[in-house]
């Protein structure tokens, strides 16, 4: 059928819809590599504007770090650009068996198995894990590509309350006579930087013989003494049996994800998971690069110690600065706004002000929930934080939100 | 005997959806998925809970955001497929 006059008004009648609701997304151009502090053009045409980077997932700094720039470049030269092909066809490069055993030693596993991205590992886990007989048990605020996964599979869905471990164990009684029970998390949750509690849940599981999964694409690199991720952080190495993470966030931030865990489970989705079977393999550059990622901070904590004090001191300047933040330990720190219009406000002024950072609200979050998500990064410098906090500081002050909470802000400016 | 159904689907919205302290109260005609108290993923265990008490089947392309959006939408669904 043609792209009909039809198709074409129920096509910009939606878009429209969009803008009127307050939803549309607008990009905006960084014209520089990514870094704490980033060349941007916004909006199209605009000049260009030198401002600091505080919503990226560059936690570790290392997405433009010169090494994991010349070991990128080294891949290219000695692997190539593409694989044209998927992994069990042609596509199974040494570096890519070099890269799968390098994060199955960081990461404290069994095995390991490389996906385009970590989006394409949680489209694939479950189904390859779980069957109709079996149920899935998650937390209900899951990142939304595990929500995907899930509906791939013919597996029942339980979900709990957000860190309930009551209601969880709830779920685990009610599911006593499924085959297998899955416990499904997300090891740092991406909106509100909280930490799942992954002792807890891996003593449930035992008591209950469920397996448990974590998605620790907010945590890999960085969470825990060694930045092994949440599993580290709570000591549970080995009692978690599937983890998925991304490449793209702390561990160089380009592109990539894997499965990691229990040899079995990562043999069968080398032989069923349909990402890994259907699409194209990690280009070679990303896998050198992530090599040279995994080297860097196996050597040394130097990164992942200098984001944990970044993070202590944005968060206790913020906090002291009277702005609503959610308390945690993890460098994703929301900055309440309950409104979703202030919260888009409040990110245009900041950008004026010099400081990078985006409104986020429904359906992102839940309704009554706007906020900016500012990640810290260990790129980051102190005079940078200051400039962040004292521009928070001047725009929270033109809105008339400092010192106060939840209530007070939805009293001034409605959900 | 659909006020003991409203009550018993409210109740289990009440239990499985709400923080004690939440401090919102939920009746018949609450919006439950345009205020954000049922999520769409969440909404997957609501049907779930619902088939599995009525012993019926909703089809997936009638479990809508708009037919989970109150109980009283939730009745209207529940009427149609507890017919036979």
């Amino acid at each position: 059928m043609a792209y009909s006059e039809k198709a074409k008004s129920f096509y910009d009648d939606t878009l429209k819809n969009i803008r009127q609701d307050g939803l549309f997304k607008e990009e905006r151009f960084i014209e520089s590599p990514q870094a704490a502090n980033i060349k941007v053009e916004f909006p199209l045409g605009a000049q260009q504007k030198q401002v600091l980077n505080f919503c990226a997932n560059n936690y570790l700094g290392l997405s433009s770090h010169p090494e994991v720039v010349k070991a990128a470049h080294d891949g290219l030269d000695s692997r190539g650009y593409g694989m044209s092909s998927v992994r069990f066809i042609c596509g199974t490069q040494d570096i890519h068996h070099e890269l799968e055993d390098k994060l199955t030693k960081f990461l404290g596993t069994e095995d390991t198995i490389l996906f385009p991205s970590c989006m394409e590992a949680n489209a694939a886990i479950f189904e390859v894990m779980l069957d109709k007989e079996d149920a899935m048990i998650s937390d209900r605020l899951v990142h939304a590509s595990i929500v995907d996964g899930m509906r791939l599979s013919k597996a029942q869905l339980f979900n709990y309350k957000h860190n309930n471990m009551a209601h969880l164990e709830e779920k685990l009684q009610e599911t006593q006579n499924c085959r297998f029970r899955l416990i499904i998390t997300d090891g740092v949750f991406s909106m509100d930087g909280d930490l799942a509690k992954l002792d807890e849940i891996c003593n449930l599981a035992e008591k209950y013989d469920a397996m448990v999964m974590v998605d620790d694409s907010h945590a890999s690199g960085f969470i825990g003494k060694t930045g092994r991720g949440t599993h580290e952080h709570f000591n549970v190495m080995g009692r978690v049996d599937v983890i998925t993470t991304t490449l793209g966030k702390a561990l160089g931030g380009a592109t990539g994800g894997c499965v990691s865990g229990r040899k079995g489970i990562v043999d069968l989705c080398r032989q069923r998971a349909r990402p890994y079977l259907f699409s194209n393999t990690v280009p070679p550059v990303v896998v050198a690069a992530s090599i040279k990622v995994i080297d860097l901070i196996s050597d040394t904590t130097e990164r992942r110690d200098k984001l944990e004090r970044n993070t202590k001191y944005f968060r206790e300047k913020m906090t002291k600065a009277g702005l609503d933040i959610k308390e945690g330990e993890t460098p994703i720190v929301p900055v309440m706004l309950y409104n979703a219009k202030l919260a888009q406000d409040v990110a245009r002024d900041m950008y004026t002000e010099g400081i990078y950072v985006i409104g986020f609200f429904f359906p992102v979050v839940a309704q009554g929930q706007a906020r900016i998500r500012t990640q810290i990064s260990a790129d980051h410098e102190i005079e940078h934080i200051d400039k962040a906090v004292a521009a928070f500081t001047k725009v929270g002050a033109k809105y008339n939100i400092l010192g106060k909470k939840r209530d007070e802000i939805i009293a001034m400016y409605g959900m | 005997m659909s006020e003991d159904i409203k009550k018993m689907i409210i109740d289990y919205i009440k239990k499985e959806y709400l923080e004690e302290d939440s401090g919102v109260t939920v009746n018949e005609s609450t919006k439950l998925i345009s205020s954000g108290i049922v999520d769409s993923f969440s909404m997957v265990s609501l049907k779930m809970f619902l088939e599995k008490k009525f012993s019926i089947k909703i089809p997936d392309d009638k479990a809508t955001p708009e037919a989970f959006d109150s109980v009283n939408n939730i009745m209207n669904l529940l009427k149609e497929y507890t017919k036979s």
